[in-house]
């Protein structure tokens, strides 16, 4: 009874609070530049709940990034302006943000969304009325829509290069994938499992687990990853655990003493905002798999990064990968904006397929037709100050694929919205699924 | 001559070994820590120790490799200050990976055998037990003939079977004693060990290993019983702390405080602030924007391993305050109305949630571990990790403080009164309403002393108190409202029911197994493990 009434009641007091502050925050983007026409950038990222630990930076990372266009001297003659939302980590509240934003805020495009069920919420509303949405996050692929660009990592530029690492330099044979119950884990686990019974790892030797969103006991998991990892095969863990579950995890870890000699964990979801929050001498060589690391030494990081101190006025602020998604994102869309010569949302969506941008590790990503983006990959290990060490890279840039080729329902499908406008074109059927 | 020749040969061997590391390739690195390790040079060790420590500097101008030796630069083949020093941006770092820091801990391992220190050469046989390197049994069997010191000779008997049951070479009775001893081990380790014979191993030695594993597989489960049940201790002395607070407030007041959460959240916060203030050496307090602030300096002496001891009872007295204060402004109206209690305190549990996020910031703040409270020590099998050790204690003496106190304090004696038949208690004299108010600070103030102890194992965020709510409710009203003990109870059921549960069914379905079960139990039992009986019931 409790729990029921505390829901109703919470997503009340919750969306009244979210509005009211929403509301605010936007009356205060809105009011100093009326007098000049702009071009509005929405940017609906979670300023409240749960969330909120990984969306503000993003946030913060959008108004820097508009602030310096705008020193630039706008876009197409016009000053750009940001209109800010709080959608309070309510994912139904994501809909009518996005809703709000195109509609009585007319933006011209929205960067936006963190987990893949807000992304999911805002589908329809962008689809139907027709916007751009940028959405930052590595995900778990099977999706390319027409109105959604994804500068985040598919499962193949993340997930699949990390366990290759494993396999070759460190011979992994027995793989523990441990993720929360939600829809980004059980999909890329799917796919890691198929391909690594693809690669001839036997079923055994694949534990898969889930655990609920902010699990905090982690004794038994931890005492069941060092059982499995005494069978004489030398094991790994595969980490897809969310937000605030992987500090007590990490803290278990270290506890137990399962060190990264013995049992390395690559996690897909920790980053150097994550880590802000441990003591990272016990998780020396512990993995992480991304396309950015703030360690990474190139003369556009740095800049970035020195940007982004004196912007947030903290020295300590770190850099992270959805950061630097948005950095290219944003890049991508004021160069198409350009080549077109308007913010008219068709016009735009075909103009950003084969735009390019520098990302801030030294290469050059490219829009694909089906929406993804070009990235590298980097392998990084935990070091005593809550940094990264690469220890690896691909050669080039991956593209990133929307389908997974090891998954029976979307290996046959393919996404462009080039040639043939479509997200899930069928080869074998040579239909387009709509 | 013949002597100068042979050394400068050996020099120039070492010599060309550290050429390895100026490279940066971890291939090149690997061959050349385990070049060292088997080299058995005097001076390797100091540089296989510097590269562990991420002090072995690579000068690939000067093709030299230096050690960093608490800022003085030395050559690692000399030994000699490097005067004048070269400048740090042609200095590189040799790095390190995964595979290399196992080869590091076995060359180290191989080399510190014969080392004076008792600690250092049991530390050395544990390395190559692990390693299980077959080029260092010749300097394991030299190292245990003239071994003194009992522990670390049966660290080397160990070692020394766990090269000789993967070594093709040795002869069978040597390989079958070795499964003997590993049996005798009989932890994970020695496990996998014995499930994992090369392939090629005589049919004797594999029958032997074969049965010697299930052995220890045999014995393990019985101490993974014992474990899930420490387990279930632990996460039932952490549930007890989250609801201890709640009982009072809810279970012996009535009061549906959503709020409570967010109390534990403020007690975890003020831990943060008191380490902060250890870490900075000074107690700094400033509102932005305003120049109003003080600085207060702290005693040098005044380490992180005190800022627990420091933190509970200051968290104590700030979630006391702001309990008396919720009390005072907004429960006080609303008693009786359950409803619009709820609903008030959502409210409030909202606002501090955003207040901390807005002076604090969204994200995890760094809540180290005491040196106290961080590892574990092996009890048999069982590994107990300290700071689980140390919240069993904790909860349970909170919890006998306040029974005690609740039992023989002028003020426990009055909140009895109160909340039994506010009526009489008036009538002799009893000021209910400041006893209410004393009453909804205790148990904030519990909450804020719980945040403390779980700010050692859970985030440190706004949102810290949110995931206790539920399971601090679900406590209270399993154990029955209003009945101490009956928290007490229900907190270690729970957590042990838990901890059985999710080894079959999984952390999600375990605790949607849980939570049905208890919806059984109250449609039974509405009142709850401990009902209260008589008038009490009533009022």
């Amino acid at each position: 009874m409790h729990a029921a009434l505390r829901r109703g009641a919470g997503r009340l007091a919750g969306r009244m609070l979210a509005a009211a502050v929403g509301t605010a925050l936007s009356l205060a983007a809105v009011l100093p530049a009326q007098a000049q026409e702009t071009i509005k950038v929405g940017i609906l990222h979670s300023l409240s709940g749960t969330m909120a630990i990984s969306e503000t930076t993003l946030k913060d990372v959008m108004l820097m990034l508009i602030e310096e266009q705008n020193k630039k001297g706008g876009l197409l003659g016009k000053k750009l302006e940001a209109v800010v939302v709080d959608p309070a980590s309510n994912w139904p509240l994501f809909a009518e943000k996005a809703r709000e934003l195109i509609t009585k805020d007319k933006v011209s495009v929205v960067f936006g969304c963190w987990t893949s069920v807000s992304r999911k919420s805002v589908l329809p509303v962008f689809k139907e009325l027709n916007s751009i949405l940028f959405y930052p996050v590595q995900y778990e692929g099977e999706e390319s829509e027409r109105n959604v660009f994804y500068t985040g990592a598919a499962p193949n530029q993340q997930a699949i290069p990390a366990v290759d690492y494993l396999m070759k330099e460190e011979k992994v044979q027995r793989w523990v994938l441990e993720g929360t119950d939600y829809v980004y884990p059980r999909t890329t686990n799917k796919i890691l499992e198929a391909y690594l019974v693809s690669k001839g790892v036997k079923p055994e030797d694949i534990s898969i687990n889930y655990t609920p969103f902010g699990h905090s006991d982690w004794q038994t998991r931890v005492a069941e990853i060092k059982r499995f990892g005494s069978a004489g095969k030398k094991t790994a863990v595969v980490s897809t655990i969310n937000g605030d579950a992987n500090v007590p995890f990490y803290k278990e870890l270290g506890n137990q003493g399962v060190k990264a000699t013995d049992i390395p964990v690559v996690a897909f979801s920790v980053g150097e905002e994550e880590l802000a929050g441990v003591d990272t001498k016990p998780l020396l060589g512990h993995l992480a798999a991304w396309n950015y690391f703030q360690s990474i030494d190139t003369p556009d990081n740095k800049a970035f990064i020195e940007k982004w101190k004196a912007f947030t006025k903290n020295p300590k602020r770190v850099s992270n990968d959805p950061m630097e998604a948005h950095v290219v994102g944003f890049a991508m869309w004021v160069k198409a904006v350009e080549k077109a010569g308007t913010t008219d949302p068709d016009k735009v969506i075909d103009a950003l397929p084969g735009t390019t941008a520098p990302n801030l590790t030294g290469g050059t990503s490219e829009m694909l037709p089906n929406h993804h983006i070009t990235k590298p990959v980097f392998i990084g290990e935990i070091k005593g100050d809550g940094q990264f060490d690469v220890v690896w890279k691909t050669e080039g840039l991956v593209p990133g694929e929307a389908w997974s080729k090891y998954l029976d329902g979307s290996k046959d499908l393919v996404a462009d919205w080039v040639k043939l406008k479509c997200g899930n074109y069928n080869s074998k059927t040579q239909k387009c699924g709509g | 001559m013949l002597f100068v020749g042979v050394s400068a040969a050996r020099a120039d061997a070492f010599d060309d070994t550290l050429q390895k590391f100026l490279t940066d390739s971890y291939t090149d690195t690997e061959a050349g820590v385990t070049a060292l390790g088997a080299g058995g040079d005097v001076r390797a060790f100091a540089v296989v120790k510097a590269l562990q420590d991420g002090r072995l500097l690579a000068d690939p101008a000067a093709r030299r490799v230096l050690i960093d030796d608490g800022g003085a630069l030395k050559d690692a083949a000399t030994g000699a200050v490097v005067s004048p020093a070269p400048p740090p941006a042609d200095l590189k770092r040799v790095r390190l990976n995964n595979r290399l820091r196992r080869a590091v801990e076995a060359a180290l391992g191989a080399l510190t055998l014969r080392a004076p220190d008792p600690a250092r050469r049991l530390d050395a046989a544990q390395a190559v037990f692990k390693s299980r390197d077959a080029g260092a049994l010749p300097a394991v069997e030299a190292a245990l003939s003239q071994e003194t010191d009992t522990r670390v000779k049966s660290a080397l008997a160990m070692a020394r079977a766990a090269i000789l049951i993967t070594s093709p070479d040795a002869p069978e009775a040597a390989r079958i004693e070795a499964v003997g001893m590993l049996r005798e081990r009989g932890d994970q380790s020695a496990l996998a060990l014995l499930s994992a014979l090369p392939p090629g191993t005589p049919a004797t030695v594999q029958g032997a290993a074969d049965s010697a594993a299930a052995a220890i597989r045999n014995r393990l489960q019985i101490w993974e019983t014992a474990q899930n049940a420490w387990y279930g201790v632990s996460l039932g002395s952490v549930l007890l702390l989250a609801a201890i607070g709640l009982a009072i407030t809810f279970g012996v007041m009535g009061v549906i405080n959503m709020a409570h959460g967010e109390m534990v959240m403020l007690g975890a916060y003020t831990t943060f602030v008191v380490q902060e203030a250890i870490r900075q050496k000074a107690f700094t307090f400033a509102i932005p924007g305003t120049g109003i602030g003080f600085s207060l300096p702290l005693p040098a002496a005044l380490t992180l391993d005190w800022s627990l001891p420091i933190a509970v009872p200051l968290a104590f007295v700030v979630t006391g305050m702001v309990g008396i204060l919720i009390e005072k402004s907004v429960i006080r109206f609303l008693y009786g109305r359950p409803l619009e209690t709820l609903l008030a305190t959502w409210g409030i549990s909202l606002i501090l949630q955003q207040a901390v996020r807005t002076a604090f910031g969204p994200t995890n703040k760094e809540v180290s571990n005491p040196s106290w409270m961080s590892g574990a020590f092996e009890l048999g099998q069982l590994s107990i990790t300290y700071n689980r050790l140390w919240i069993v204690c904790f909860s349970l003496a909170t919890f006998a403080m306040l029974l005690a106190m609740l039992r023989w304090t002028r003020l426990g004696l009055e909140m009895r009164a109160v909340t039994q038949n506010r009526g009489m208690a008036a009538c002799v004299g009893i000021r209910t309403a400041r006893i209410d108010a004393l009453t909804f600070g205790l148990g904030s103030g519990i909450a804020g002393i719980a945040g403390v102890a779980l700010s050692q194992i859970d985030n440190v965020s706004p949102n810290l108190g949110q995931s206790y709510i539920i399971d601090s409710f679900m406590v209270v009203v399993f154990g029955g409202v209003g009945n101490l003990w009956g928290t007490l109870v229900g907190a270690f059921t729970l957590g042990i029911a838990n901890k059985f549960l999710e080894p079959f069914a999984g952390a999600v379905l375990g605790k949607i197994a849980i939570l049905v079960l208890i919806i059984l139990f109250i449609q039974r039992r509405p009142r709850g493990l401990f009902a209260l009986k008589g008038r009490a019931v009533e009022a």
